[in-house]
């Protein structure tokens, strides 16, 4: 089976610290990680490969230093790995960045399955799935949360999706697009194995040119149809904590339930 | 790789970008700024160069005679077994507001299996038209088929604008729809209002975790397209009296072409659609394990509102993820937000921090999450939940 993983790699959102007097981002030290949820796709993808066989190849669009987002997922276990870095396609929306995405997976060849994190943690779009599924014409299952059947002869797959009311059983065909929300697996460590070759290996990095009937007006700034004019801090909660005290545990209760009812919000 | 231009000669080594630059990406070298590869092109600092010495590439000009065949305010009604979601009468809502700034029409598309009166609540919410959609196929959502129809639409009507709920189908839509079309589609927005210079839709929304806002517009290509979140807008009042126009849409797709099938759907026990919920009684690490979730629950229930958890107590087992709230979970809005057990990490806030009130029950004083909330009661949730359970029994005769 061929598995193509997408990962993109962010910046540690966790990590981030408020500064109190100013109200802006302290952003110093913060980390660059794999965005969690491609590290269940990475998960994913190396279970499929475990229990069907074939190979998982790793790819993802962004600055030189994601190299080192793809070398942690061969050290976990991934078979290959590409980067797609080029000016040519810096400032992508999600629009440029599916198509470019979409357009490195028809260079790789036939897929049976790809697998992405249902969203990344820094732009929380979750639009880059669903539109390499678009851009390829495949089928899309996104916020996958179990694999319940997969048969590569037959070329079928039975999927959990989480939604808001509960939980959706699907059945399609391959090759298909899932998008995987966290609960779908936990995440393995690298092996000592893993990291020694994920060291060794010089990740392939293709740019514009590399990538065969290419619309370059469709890339980058240029091929994004959005465009931020404005960034600026949340408004910040108005007003300070009202510390509930009592004489005694129920005094304490009764006075909170009755300053909500006054909030009129229950 | 970085798209910013900086201009060497005018930069005066100020620093004002460094500080307002969302992704770190700008430094200040020998009283110059530099920008690497993190820099996004995203334009945050253009604005505060004191002495305009930032520049980004210019983008293609609007084709201005395309553009302004777009016309009218469009949203898509979402539903699940038969009945609408909240979320789809709060777009037609702000879509109505739109549609009147832009002096326009508003368009609502339906699209289900014997569910005409959805249709006919959406004349109530505000449509002046209703594209009305009725197959078997369509019944229970799926990508191919209603992407397709929507598409479809798109292409023979163009309206200026389109809205869809951020809920979990409306993202799975929208991203397939505006991908179709090539268009412009700016995810989660908290706030929508057209520029009365431009006309231009501006789409402001939570990124970075919920540190920063942006907005966004897409002024080059139609329709401009944006996912809205859950309880950002009111909930517009029906009249039933309104009129409007409902017109019936062949499908496009027969059953034969669609490639997936839904083959059943499972319900958790109790309300975990949090998205919804006006209440919601989260408990994280102080819950102390599985069974600790108890009084939590029986506050919610009496309270009529959704069990929510922290990723602690996820990760630790104790409760299904369906459950979490935060970055790595549910991003939800309630009028009511209780925290017990929770401290208040950033990735939990980001998930929470714009419910109308929050209350907060630990034990540690110093937890962060008592500076976001309205009211705060330091001690044992184990003793405080049954003691207000008990409160709001008596008190709403329960």
């Amino acid at each position: 089976m061929n598995i193509i993983v997408c990962i993109k790699q962010v910046p540690d959102t966790t990590e981030v610290k408020i500064n109190p007097e100013t109200g802006t981002l302290i952003r110093e030290g913060v980390p660059s990680i794999v965005n969690p949820f491609d590290m269940y796709a990475i998960e994913e993808g190396l279970r499929l490969k475990e229990q069907f066989g074939g190979k998982v190849t790793v790819i993802s669009m962004g600055p030189p230093q994601a190299k080192e987002a793809l070398k942690e997922a061969v050290a976990m276990g991934a078979d290959e790995a590409i980067l797609l870095s080029d000016r040519a396609f810096a400032g992508s929306d999600t629009w440029a960045t599916a198509y470019t995405l979409a357009q490195a997976i028809r260079k790789l060849g036939a897929f049976d399955v790809i697998l992405c994190g249902k969203q990344a943690i820094d732009g929380d779009t979750g639009q880059v799935g669903p539109g390499i599924a678009r851009q390829l014409k495949i089928t899309q299952l996104t916020y996958v949360f179990k694999i319940r059947q997969l048969d590569p002869q037959a070329q079928k797959v039975v999927v959990e999706r989480l939604l808001e009311e509960g939980r959706e059983v699907v059945e399609t065909t391959l090759p298909a697009l899932l998008t995987v929300v966290k609960d779908i697996n936990q995440p393995r460590y690298p092996t000592f194995l893993g990291i020694r070759r994920a060291t060794k290996m010089e990740i392939p990095v293709w740019g514009a040119a590399d990538l065969s009937d290419t619309d370059a007006s469709k890339l980058g700034l240029k091929g994004s149809p959005t465009q931020v004019v404005k960034i600026f801090s949340p408004p910040k909660r108005e007003g300070r904590v009202d510390m509930i005290q009592g004489n005694t545990v129920e005094e304490a209760a009764a006075i909170l339930a009755d300053k909500l009812l006054a909030e009129k919000v229950i | 790789m970085a798209l910013l231009e900086i201009n060497t000669k005018e930069c005066i080594g100020c620093g004002a970008c460094v500080d307002v630059c969302p992704f770190g990406a700008l430094k200040l070298v020998d009283n110059i700024a530099v920008a690497d590869d993190k820099c996004t092109a995203c334009g945050a600092c253009l604005e505060v160069c004191p002495v305009s010495a930032l520049s980004l590439p210019e983008r293609p000009q609007a084709k201005e005679e395309g553009l302004a065949a777009y016309q009218g305010v469009w949203t898509w009604v979402e539903q699940f077994q038969g009945e609408a979601s909240s979320i789809s009468w709060e777009m037609l809502g702000q879509g109505r507001k739109l549609a009147d700034q832009r002096k326009t029409t508003l368009t609502a598309c339906v699209l289900g299996h014997n569910a005409e009166h959805i249709a006919k609540e959406a004349v109530a919410y505000g449509a002046d038209r209703v594209f009305w959609v009725d197959d078997p196929s369509l019944a229970v959502y799926r990508t191919q088929p209603y992407a397709r129809i929507l598409v479809d639409l798109v292409r023979q009507y163009k309206p200026e604008i389109f809205l869809l709920g951020a809920s979990s189908r409306g993202r799975d839509l929208a991203g397939s729809v505006a991908t179709e079309l090539y268009t412009g589609l700016t995810a989660d927005c908290t706030g929508l209002d057209i520029d009365p210079q431009t006309n231009l839709l501006r789409q402001t929304r939570p990124a970075f975790g919920g540190n920063i806002m942006a907005t966004i517009i897409c002024p080059n290509y139609r329709p401009q397209m944006s996912t809205v979140r859950h309880r950002v807008f009111e909930m517009p009042a029906a009249d039933g009296t309104r009129q409007g126009q409902i017109v019936s849409v062949k499908p496009a797709m027969d059953e034969a072409q669609i490639a997936t099938r839904v083959v059943d759907f499972v319900t958790e026990q109790g309300s975990v659609n949090l998205a919804d919920a006006r209440i919601i009684v989260s408990g994280g690490r102080g819950v102390g394990g599985p069974d600790g979730f108890n009084p939590v629950r029986e506050l919610a229930e009496v309270l009529g509102g959704a069990v929510g958890s922290s990723r602690a107590a996820v990760d630790a087992g104790w409760i299904p993820y369906a459950h979490q709230v935060g970055q790595t979970g549910r991003t939800v809005r309630p009028d009511l937000y209780i925290a017990c057990g929770i401290s208040g990490a950033v990735q939990h806030l980001a998930g929470m921090s714009t419910a109308k009130i929050i209350v907060a029950i630990n034990k540690d004083p110093e937890a962060p999450i008592f500076s976001f909330a309205n009211y705060g009661i330091v001690g044992d949730l184990f003793q405080i939940l049954p003691a207000l359970t008990e409160q709001f029994r008596k008190k709403l005769h329960k």
